[in-house]
């Protein structure tokens, strides 16, 4: 087996060769990508292909009186409209999500949140579909919307879901987890608790692309084509089967090239349905592309947690406990893209890096008149929510105990020797070492120098901030015996063929967004058979021409998917020995492996390529007894755990002191990820998380008016950061293998977004500690930093 | 993809021909030139209109900076771009170019256009502060002839101007007075390319004896118009500039404003922003008109 130490060599350069295996190189697919040859869904063109457009509330909760269809019939090009009564009659308005609720398709009673879908329109073109939308007449009668999550469950609101058989709250779920009676034992023998309550407000990740869809039906064969932009097309496979009562091996699902994810793209959408439905009832190809605003009104949203934050510590500083009660906000309908057994996602590594004596987490989800999602833009699952709430709180602690926040982490940190390491909410840490991580982002970041500066700065009014957040991540769901989304095992196959001429084709479960797929998995076979990366072809996204598997979220494909891809390489190397000692004429045991060829123990000249060795499985004359042809394997590949990388993140920021703009002057992020296997690639998946959690931190937030009329249906509404808001990113590393993946290698996806706010909120609140902030939530905006300098900071909610 | 809703479509080929189609079509024309303001209220359907007529072929006619003697004259389809990139510009009004550095990005500002920035009238439109500042007037034509307006005259309320049906607004006229002047733009906004929370322009002239024989302040996105504020000049006029007269104008832009809370601030905030960049507009404003002194000195 490759060791992970030898892999360091490869690691750390710029080279001009491409490597064959891990490595610097350019991503296979941006020459396709960047010369405008990539294929999106709106690229797909068939012939009498139709355009769908949807009519959506204007209201956050109202009652449908009568919807009246017949002027937007009879509208020039239109083919069909179809409202919930239609689909009602075809056993199709309502579908469940993936938490196990239900959603309308479209709305039959009446509509829980703006934006809901009321009707659709097929007509020839997408300027008919959208004109006819305009003479849909539906006669609402308005309902008092709960709109204030923190009065979802008081005895009066309106109840959202009476739709389900006996509800009469807006109650979704109460979660828990560690010890509370430990918990509140420690909590009341510290010296010293401090208490905060924190908000994450709504967000959006707003990727390039919208969501969208081709649906083809083909009535006589009873086949579905369907081109979606979807981050896990098998799992949307089996749910359309099981939903549209279509059998499964009818239906193709088709994620072509996607324009970004974040998590936006892992629900099934009503749009998707209403392209099926479309296409079944019209018998023409049918296309659906959302609109930006609708993109930003209806499709997943993240986070709306309330949490109330509590710590407890000695006087000298040992972090003890912490404790936590969440309020969130699940929207119209739970659909919450989560393992079953976390409907709280993976909320539950709160306890960050820190080896506590205690922890607790209480939750209560509930219902409001808002667009439903919970987990996307790229958190991991809530750990963004989780290391937010905790990266913050230990600051807060800092500031109590007037220690400094980088001493105050060092000296808590769990230790090398305790990995792998139980958390008090039973998360089984693999590995980590976290001190020499937030010793080099101490070093590149000049940290004592910059405390200096900073007090001559405060000594001359100015406000500058310097804030740390080290996080630990749980990534790569998940093992069968524990995670499932709706029953489905959160496992992935692969399927590696080597042609005779030595090339090879890897098909994978998993589907890039832009995250580079088809270079990083051509570098894990490359590493492990030594074929260039060149020669190896990386398909993925099509359910006809790939394994099953439940697709790319959560940071999981280099854990789950490049583990499979690895060990599928292993299974045909073994072949391949055995092929080799057939053509060398020696024992298996007796050939040594140097990347790409066998070659006879202490005879290096006797040798054959895995180039060879391929031709010659597929070639003429005999093959060892009982071997049979051909060069390839396939698996299906169940994690033992999840992987759980970390990382030191250190900003610098400059806060106007007259109109209270921050500026982010400087972003020092080291982050561990194990083995790193495309450098170039880690780093710009590093870039783009650093400017979503600028954008977090200082800007973003779905705002609704107390009507429930979202305040951020636009980019120019719904602020997204550019160029001009982002310093010049300084990324550095770590490496700490993973013990139980084959390569060693984590997942990093989502790293950066994850680690970020909390380093900008703590640089922000530490530039305003001369005004004596403790804690300001986030976007912190001009005028909501104006407000906590003068004492005044607010919710967001 | 947002699409608007159906509309017909004429290029004018000069400016007559284009008051002439105005004429005939009434209120369910619009002009368009850069139109970046326009079609994307078009394509959310916030704007319908059943005619478009497009007046980029008149930048010919209508895109030019003049710098003379007593008056700079600007075409009113003269481009973002040109008007900073105009050095001539710059040096009597160093406030445009200012302001062109914060307005939208290099696309927007490659297409927008003067005319179409204030005839927007965007209670957040840079331009419209810029012009305030400066005292600018506005050539309005129509097929009767020409009338000038004042900026107060001009705007009549949010997204409303003085251009009627069939006019078309041609030029900007700014007075340039007697004395050394300076000229400065301050913007705050949530990130770059967003609309102002607030912004202010200031613009002083300075007599012999470095004293303020005028000031003017502009400020933008506190009220349903860019508002000047003739308290200001009154109370600055014939005073020797310092930091605690920048304080009375700045107490004064904070109380004459009319801002309320929205996502981009809160109206507290707002008014303490007239305030402060009405100092800093002031002082950097001051600044270049000793500047200028000192060069010809």
């Amino acid at each position: 087996m490759t060791t992970v130490s030898e892999k360091k060599l490869t690691e750390f350069e710029d080279n001009d060769q491409k490597p064959v295996g891990f490595g610097r190189m350019l991503r296979k697919e941006d020459a396709r990508l960047l010369r405008g040859r990539g294929r999106f869904v709106d690229d797909v063109q068939l012939p009498g292909m139709l355009h769908l457009a949807i009519l959506r509330s204007p209201f956050a909760h109202a009652k449908i009186v009568s919807i009246d269809t017949s002027a937007a019939e009879a509208s020039p090009g239109v083919k069909a409209v179809v409202t919930g009564e239609t689909l009602k009659g075809l056993g199709l308005a309502w579908m469940p999500t993936l938490s196990n609720d239900v959603q309308a398709v479209l709305a039959t009673d009446k509509v829980r949140f703006q934006g809901q879908e009321v009707a659709f329109v097929v007509a020839e073109d997408r300027y008919q579909a959208r004109d006819a939308l305009e003479l849909i007449d539906v006669e609402y009668e308005v309902l008092d919307p709960v709109i204030d999550v923190r009065k979802a469950l008081e005895p009066d609101a309106p109840l959202i879901r009476d739709d389900l058989d006996g509800k009469t709250n807006n109650h979704v779920f109460d979660w828990e987890t560690g010890d509370a009676e430990e918990t509140d034992r420690v909590f009341a023998e510290a010296d010293v608790i401090v208490k905060e309550d924190i908000v994450y407000p709504r967000v959006h990740p707003a990727p390039m692309e919208t969501c969208g869809s081709v649906a083809d039906f083909d009535p006589v064969e009873g086949r579905l084509r369907l081109w979606s932009t979807t981050q896990a097309p098998h799992a949307h496979r089996t749910l359309y089967a099981i939903v549209a009562g279509l059998p499964e091996h009818k239906i193709q699902v088709i994620a072509p090239d996607i324009g970004g994810g974040f998590g936006n793209k892992v629900p099934i959408y009503p749009g998707y349905v209403h392209s099926i439905v479309g296409s079944i009832v019209t018998g023409k190809p049918v296309k659906w592309m959302e609109d930006r605003s609708e993109n930003l009104i209806s499709t997943g949203f993240a986070r709306d947690y309330i949490m109330r934050a509590e710590i407890a510590a000695t006087r000298e500083g040992k972090i003890l406990a912490i404790r936590t009660n969440v309020l969130a906000d699940h929207g119209a309908f739970n659909g919450t893209a989560a393992p079953v057994k976390y409907p709280a996602g993976f909320f539950g590594v709160f306890t960050g890096s820190y080896d506590l004596m205690a922890a607790h987490c209480k939750m209560t989800a509930v219902y409001t008149n808002k667009a439903p999602g919970g987990v996307a833009y790229a958190c991991s699952f809530r750990i963004t929510e989780a290391v937010y709430l905790v990266e913050r709180i230990v600051d807060c602690l800092a500031d109590e105990l007037e220690m400094d926040p980088a001493e105050l982490r060092l000296k808590n940190f769990i230790q090398p020797d305790q990995f792998p390491y139980t958390t008090k909410t039973g998360w089984v840490y693999d590995s980590g070492n976290y001190e020499p991580t937030m010793r080099l982002a101490m070093d590149m970041a000049g940290y004592e120098e910059l405390r200096k500066e900073q007090a001559l700065k405060r000594a001359k009014g100015e406000l500058m901030g310097i804030g740390i957040a080290f996080f630990t991540e749980a990534v790569g769901a998940g093992p069968r015996k524990n995670m499932d989304i709706l029953g489905l095992g959160m496992n992935d196959g692969c399927e590696l063929r080597v042609h005779p001429t030595g090339k090879a084709v890897v098909r994978l479960s998993v589907k890039t967004q832009g995250q580079g797929h088809e270079t990083t998995f051509a570098q894990i076979i490359a590493e492990e058979l030594g074929i260039p990366p060149d020669d190896i072809d990386v398909i993925h996204g099509d359910t006809d021409n790939t394994p099953f598997g439940l697709g790319t979220y959560g940071s999981r494909s280099t854990p789950v998917s490049g583990a499979a891809a690895a060990l599928v390489a292993r299974k045909v190397r073994d072949k391949a020995q055995l092929i080799a000692s057939a053509m060398l004429e020696v024992s298996v045991a007796d050939l040594d492996w140097v990347k790409g060829a066998f070659q006879v123990k202490g005879d290096p000249g006797r040798s054959v390529t895995i180039q060879e060795i391929a031709f010659k499985a597929h070639g003429a004359g005999d093959l060892p007894e009982g071997m049979e042809g051909a060069l390839e394997a396939q698996i299906c590949y169940n994690p033992s755990n999840l992987t759980y990388p970390h990382g030191a993140y250190i900003c610098v920021v400059d806060i106007d002191p007259g109109t209270a703009e921050v500026k982010v002057r400087r972003f020092i992020a080291v982050d561990d990820c194990g083995t790193r296997i495309n450098p170039m690639i880690i780093e710009g998946q590093v870039h783009g998380g650093l400017t979503d959690g600028v954008g977090m931190a200082l800007m973003e937030m779905i705002a609704f008016d107390e009507d429930g009329n979202c305040l951020g249906a636009s980019l120019m509404d719904y602020l997204i950061p550019t160029s001009l808001e982002v310093p010049d990113w300084e990324t550095g590393f770590t490496v700490t293998p993973s013990p139980h993946h084959p390569i060693g290698a984590k997942g990093v996806g989502e790293s950066a977004t994850v680690g970020s706010p909390p380093a900008i909120v703590n640089a922000v609140v530490d530039a305003l500690k001369p005004f004596g902030v403790r804690h300001a939530d986030m976007p912190l905006t001009p005028s909501r930093v104006w407000d906590a300098m003068r004492g005044q900071a607010t919710p967001p909610i | 993809m947002q699409v608007p809703a159906p509309f017909e479509y004429e290029r004018a080929t000069s400016v007559d021909q284009a008051i002439g189609l105005l004429e005939r079509l009434g209120s369910s024309a619009r002009l368009v030139a850069g139109g970046h303001s326009l079609l994307p209220m078009m394509k959310l359907r916030l704007a319908n209109f059943e005619y478009l007529i497009d007046i980029n072929d008149l930048h010919g006619e209508l895109g030019y900076i003049r710098v003379a003697a007593d008056e700079v004259r600007i075409g009113a389809m003269t481009r973002h771009r040109e008007l900073l990139e105009s050095d001539a510009l710059a040096q009597v009004f160093p406030i445009f170019r200012d302001a062109e550095r914060v307005i939208a990005d290099p696309v927007v500002r490659n297409r927008g256009t003067l005319g179409g920035s204030l005839c927007q009238a965007d209670p957040s439109e840079d331009l419209s502060a810029v012009c305030t500042t400066l005292d600018a007037s506005c050539v309005i034509r129509g097929s009767r002839g020409e009338r000038v307006v004042t900026m107060e005259e001009f705007h009549v309320g949010p997204y409303e101007t003085a251009v009627g049906d069939g006019e078309i607004l041609t030029e900007i006229r700014i007075p340039i007075k007697p004395g050394k002047s300076g000229s400065a733009y301050a913007k705050v906004e949530r990130r770059a390319g967003d609309w102002a929370v607030v912004s202010a322009g200031a613009a002083v002239w300075l007599d012999e004896q470095g004293q303020i024989s005028d000031a003017r302040v502009g400020l933008a996105a506190v009220g349903p118009n860019t508002t000047g504020i003739p308290e200001i000049s009154a109370s600055l006029r014939g005073r020797a500039p310092d930091e605690s007269l920048y304080e009375l104008a700045g107490a004064i832009a904070a109380r004459s404003c009319d801002p309320v809370t929205d996502t981009r601030g809160s109206a507290d905030y707002k008014r303490h922003l007239a305030d402060e960049l009405t100092r800093r507009t002031l002082r950097g404003a001051v600044e270049r008109a000793s500047a200028v002194e000192r060069a010809r000195s």
